[in-house]
């Protein structure tokens, strides 16, 4: 298996990244980890006319506080974001999630923001981010200067299975998650075959308390189990406002598996799948909260 | 395009066009053939290699993005004709039986000793764990790294 030829450019900075990447137009693409593109490449399945490979520009390795989020750069890899105290600290959904995308060696040459580009619906990335409620910072050479960077909210972002809305032209240079207002929490419960397989279920949970250890805010988001990565806005609603309970987080787990819609395939049954969605989701709302309590 | 990769430890100037495989550079173009294709599709890691000294699939990099780096195959393991620790290892507590996962496991093996020279089972089960025995050999690849991180006995 072979990629179809492609021009290849490795820019020394990235305003000659995004030069470059605005000149390409509709052929070029982005290579950071490569860890989905090249072998997408080497099976047919993109054929970008030109790589613009961002692996020289360390300045954008961070993982960083930057005005009160969490911010990670185009070049953090998985395994710097498991290694981070800064995000174990900050952020229980994204440090859970770390060690358990794909394998070790994937992860020591993988990306964030790759992984958040690339829109896999059975990727993990962007049930995180979906349920901690990030943005995706997006930058381009645009003439205008005004116009060289958009903050697209990931909702948003996500457009559908393998589709951003990103214009030709921009890359996502950064992904910021809001840091925790107060006590917070969160888990990523992922089933899955064996290590570096796609998940047959993925729940990311988040939950923040307000003073009087309410539910301030929830997030609740679903891999391999929707056509894209599933935001379960009506768990969310029906969590705000409320005393957290294993009653509460039932009614969440009940609304999770009405809102998904998963395929029996070889990873298992529909409604296998359904119930664990609903039993992950019970243990990762009592997982968040437990820590936002700082109870574990 | 011209790239100039270290690999275990002396330069090598070739060119190559731009899709060229590090795996395929390695061992079409260096003809170090240590370095094993399997599945060719990220999952099974006998293509490992230390890029920088971090394991990775080299099916699965680019030739070009190695141009300025340092790559170790299991060829840059031993030195001066004597086994290093890992291999020593591996061929005292049987870690292998058909050899086609070895260089990817040694390698990972070394890598994870390198920082962790006392590593627990499970410690060593989750390092390789992207690398796949089809020969089940699991509990002595696990030993042999175990023992090459202690006394190497």
């Amino acid at each position: 298996m072979y990629p179809s030829a492609f021009e290849y450019s490795a820019p020394g900075t990235l305003d000659e990244a995004l030069s470059a990447l605005g000149e390409a137009g509709d052929e070029g693409r982005v290579l950071a980890g490569g860890q989905s593109l090249i072998p997408m490449m080497k099976l047919g399945l993109a054929a970008p006319g030109c790589l613009i490979d961002i692996n020289g520009l360390s300045e954008l390795s961070y993982i960083r506080e930057s005005n009160g989020d969490l911010a990670i750069g185009a070049l953090a890899r998985h395994a710097d974001v498991a290694a981070s105290d800064l995000v174990g600290r900050t952020n229980g959904t994204l440090a859970a999630a770390a060690p358990w995308i794909s394998d070790p060696l994937v992860r020591n040459r993988g990306t964030v923001c790759g992984s958040v580009a690339h829109c896999d619906p059975e990727g993990d990335w962007n049930s995180v981010m979906l349920a901690v409620g990030a943005s995706v910072v997006a930058r381009s050479a645009a003439k205008r200067r005004k116009n060289r960077e958009r903050v697209i909210p990931i909702a948003d972002f996500v457009a559908g299975p393998f589709t951003n809305s990103l214009n030709p032209g921009e890359m996502v240079a950064e992904v910021r998650v809001p840091k925790y207002r107060g006590a917070a929490g969160g888990a990523y419960l992922k089933l899955e075959r064996k290590i570096g397989d796609y998940a047959t279920v993925g729940v990311a949970a988040h939950l923040a308390l307000d003073a009087a250890g309410n539910v301030a805010e929830a997030g609740l988001a679903l891999t391999s189990v929707h056509q894209h990565n599933l935001k379960v806005t009506e768990a969310e609603a029906l969590m705000a406002g409320q005393t957290p309970s294993p009653e509460l987080f039932a009614e969440a787990a009940e609304a999770a598996a009405r809102s998904c819609d998963p395929e029996s395939d070889i990873r298992g049954p529909a409604d296998f799948k359904r119930a664990v969605v609903a039993e992950y989701t019970r243990r990762g709302f009592a997982a968040a909260l437990k820590q936002a309590r700082g109870e574990g | 395009m011209q790239i100039n990769v270290t690999i275990n430890g002396t330069g090598e100037t070739r060119d190559v066009e731009s899709r060229r495989l590090l795996v395929d550079f390695i061992r079409t173009d260096l003809g170090m053939t240590g370095t094993h294709i399997g599945c060719d599709t990220t999952s099974c890691g006998a293509c490992t290699v230390l890029l920088d000294g971090k394991p990775v699939k080299s099916c699965t990099v680019l030739a070009v993005q190695a141009d300025g780096h340092e790559v170790t195959t299991v060829e840059g393991l031993g030195q001066n004709g004597e086994l290093h620790p890992i291999q020593g290892a591996f061929k005292e507590h049987h870690g292998l039986q058909c050899g086609f996962c070895t260089p990817g496991m040694m390698l990972v093996g070394a890598s994870l000793l390198e920082n962790n020279p006392s590593p627990t089972d499970e410690e060593v089960r989750w390092a390789i764990s992207g690398n796949l025995c089809r020969c089940t050999g699991y509990m002595n690849i696990v030993a042999a790294i175990q023992a090459a991180g202690g006394d190497g006995s």
